[in-house]
């Protein structure tokens, strides 16, 4: 039985993974979501949704809360323009795919094509704080949006955009099957990079800026570009998860990319917890499946109750909207820092002295 | 306290004529109508203890803030190993060598302690958004080295290694300001400006506080530039002792030489016929 964790280097003292259990439980995880597809059927069929395009929404949206919270959990810097910038990254991929470029070369594009949008858009963010960025990247949503609904000639405007489905090496991503592993892989991606960034010098620079901005600057940390880098990576991430959006769902119109997305992310990362990577997985995840539980027991009571049907469906918003009021009363900080607890009790339990 | 330092080898230091490492030059500033600084000058020469002293609102921190490049002094220079920083940027200024506390605690506060002194390393480190996300081969060992070095040179010589892992807010007031004189070690100075460092401390913190000082100037030949009220301290560990008051140098000089300065007890105590006058003589 252990008392506590001894490491005898640092690189072990630093790994993500420090024990064997905790090696053992990722491998196992790992192994359920790369097989999960194979019994997604018969899970689907059980619960009554379909879980797999559940999973793919996950997945994308992962990627794009990521980059929120980079932004906001890390950096201290709140936007609300990231549903737009999604669709920046969706557009691009989508205009660009129809051009005929290859789906691997359209998906990073349309990340840099935000990035570069999210950079000019936060310029503010060198003097505004705050509830003043929040109003300032507010600006930049309405801009988007009336970008993309009234350029035409570029989007389509209000009656959308087809965009053809992602395919490389000859395989065609147009089933929730195979883009199941395509959005698993980029999610993966992203979370290494969240984690891998805040746990080295660029990381850390972007803490400094949100914690004491004025002390970051006496250690040499240039304020202007680390907020405009966090911008530029933040962009880059949620348009990734556009451009990923674009490429799954295969018709896009500017009605998917409103404030109402910018807030729904906002949200993930503040439920899930801000400043931590875990935070944003799990911000998605229950953001992505609640309203799909939800819907359950006020279909089942629709059924009994024919006649007031649709109390029910605005219960589910409500009971939706009641449960986030409650984290944010009674864990602030997020579903991560409740898991951080949980995993402290059990660490060396029973004897946790 | 017995400073670490024999009076004999304080006095060689002195001796030896090379450039003084800063100097700041007829340095006004001012906020409005007031004169935080009117006409400001001293030279710190390199390897010695400086403390800058002065009552309240004297301007000691000012100074400070010019050098850090905080504030813009209207009038005056300040030059940093013969170049003139008057105009460098303030995040430039940690890359020539310049380091610094602060009166109140500015460190990040929902950091671990490591993670506050790495932080220290910023301006020594190279890893970007990219090499620094894959975590592999360079990004990778430097984080180790850097690790390392801290662990062994600053983390060590300061005795905070209990405490490392813990998040900075939630430690008591005197760690917290050895944590940040770590932080501006880890920044490989050339000289440390200390903005009241023993403030708020008992006397075991204050000795071991002035302790660390001490090391970090014989062992690393740190320049230390020093604001104290606890004037034990500034007496035992400074080379020179510069004194301020209402923004203009009054006295400069050796500990001794200044404590008998009757401009700076007359500073410090008020004149002799103000002081008959208050008790109404």
């Amino acid at each position: 039985m252990p008392c506590g964790l001894f490491f005898s280097g640092y690189e072990k003292d630093d790994a993500i993974f420090k024990t064997v259990w905790l090696k053992v439980w990722m491998v196992l995880f790992v192994l359920f979501l790369l097989t999960y597809p194979l019994y997604a059927q018969a899970v689907s069929e059980a619960v009554g949704m379909n879980t797999l395009n559940l999973f793919n929404l996950i997945f994308i949206y992962i990627v794009g809360a990521h980059g929120l919270n980079l932004l906001t959990g890390f950096t201290g810097q709140i936007s609300l323009g990231h549903g737009a910038f999604m669709g920046v990254g969706a557009y691009t991929a989508g205009i660009l795919a129809n051009l005929g470029v290859p789906f691997w070369a359209a998906l990073p594009a349309a990340g840099l094509m935000t990035a570069a949008v999210g950079m000019i858009f936060g310029i503010p963010s060198l003097r505004l704080k705050g509830l003043y960025l929040a109003i300032a990247t507010m600006a930049a949503q309405f801009i988007l949006i009336y970008a993309m609904r009234n350029w035409e000639g570029l989007t389509g405007g209000s009656s959308g955009l087809i965009v053809e489905p992602a395919s490389i090496f000859g395989i065609s991503f147009d089933n929730d099957f195979n883009f199941y592993y395509l959005s698993l892989l980029f999610a993966a991606a992203a979370t290494m990079y969240l984690k891998n960034i805040t746990r080295t010098r660029t990381g850390r620079a972007f803490v400094a800026v949100r914690d004491r901005y004025l002390a970051a600057e006496v250690i040499g940390v240039n304020l202007f570009k680390y907020r405009i880098l966090s911008f530029g990576i933040s962009s880059f991430m949620v348009g990734m998860a556009g451009g990923l959006w674009a490429f799954y769902i295969t018709i896009i119109s500017d009605e998917h990319f409103t404030m109402w997305l910018s807030v729904q992310y906002l949200a993930m990362v503040i439920v899930g917890g801000l400043g931590h990577v875990l935070g944003s997985i799990f911000g998605v995840v229950f953001m992505v499946v609640l309203p799909e539980v939800l819907r359950i027991p006020t279909e089942a009571l629709s059924g009994v109750f024919p006649d007031i049907s649709s109390i029910f469906a605005s219960l589910r918003e409500l009971v939706f909207g009641l449960v986030v009021i409650l984290f944010l009363i009674f864990e602030p900080d997020g579903m991560a820092a409740r898991w951080h607890t949980i995993r402290a009790y059990w660490k060396l339990w029973p004897f946790s002295y | 306290m017995s400073a670490g330092v024999s009076l004999a080898e304080k006095s060689a230091k002195t001796s030896v004529s090379e450039p003084p490492i800063l100097q700041v030059e007829d340095l006004h500033l001012r906020f409005g109508g007031l004169n935080a600084l009117s006409g400001v000058s001293f030279n710190v020469s390199n390897g010695h203890i400086q403390a800058i002293i002065g009552p309240n609102g004297a301007g000691k921190t000012c100074i400070l803030n010019c050098i850090c490049r905080f504030y813009q002094p209207y009038r005056g220079r300040i030059v940093f190993e013969g170049v003139d920083i008057s105009k460098v940027s303030t995040h430039r200024v940690a890359e020539l060598g310049i380091a610094r506390s602060f009166q109140n605690i500015e460190l990040f506060k929902g950091m671990t302690v490591l993670d506050n002194i790495k932080l220290g390393r910023h301006v020594h480190m190279k890893s970007g958004f990219f090499s620094g996300g894959l975590y592999l081969g360079k990004a990778k060992k430097e984080e180790m080295r850097v690790r390392t070095e801290i662990e062994e040179q600053i983390i060590d010589l300061l005795e905070i290694e209990a405490i490392r892992k813990q998040v900075v807010g939630t430690l008591p007031y005197g760690l917290q300001k050895r944590v940040e004189l770590a932080r501006a070690l880890a920044m490989k100075p050339k000289i440390l400006l200390l903005d009241e460092p023993m403030a708020g401390m008992n006397l075991e913190e204050t000795e071991d506080m002035a302790r660390f000082i001490l090391d970090v100037n014989d062992e690393w030949g740190v320049t230390v530039v020093l604001i104290e009220h606890d004037m034990g301290v500034v007496m035992d560990i400074s080379d020179r002792v510069v004194v301020l008051d209402f923004g203009t140098k009054i006295a400069e000089g050796s500990p001794k030489e200044v404590s008998t300065n009757p401009h700076v007890i007359e500073a410090y105590l008020g004149s002799e016929a103000a002081a008959h006058s208050k008790l109404g003589l």
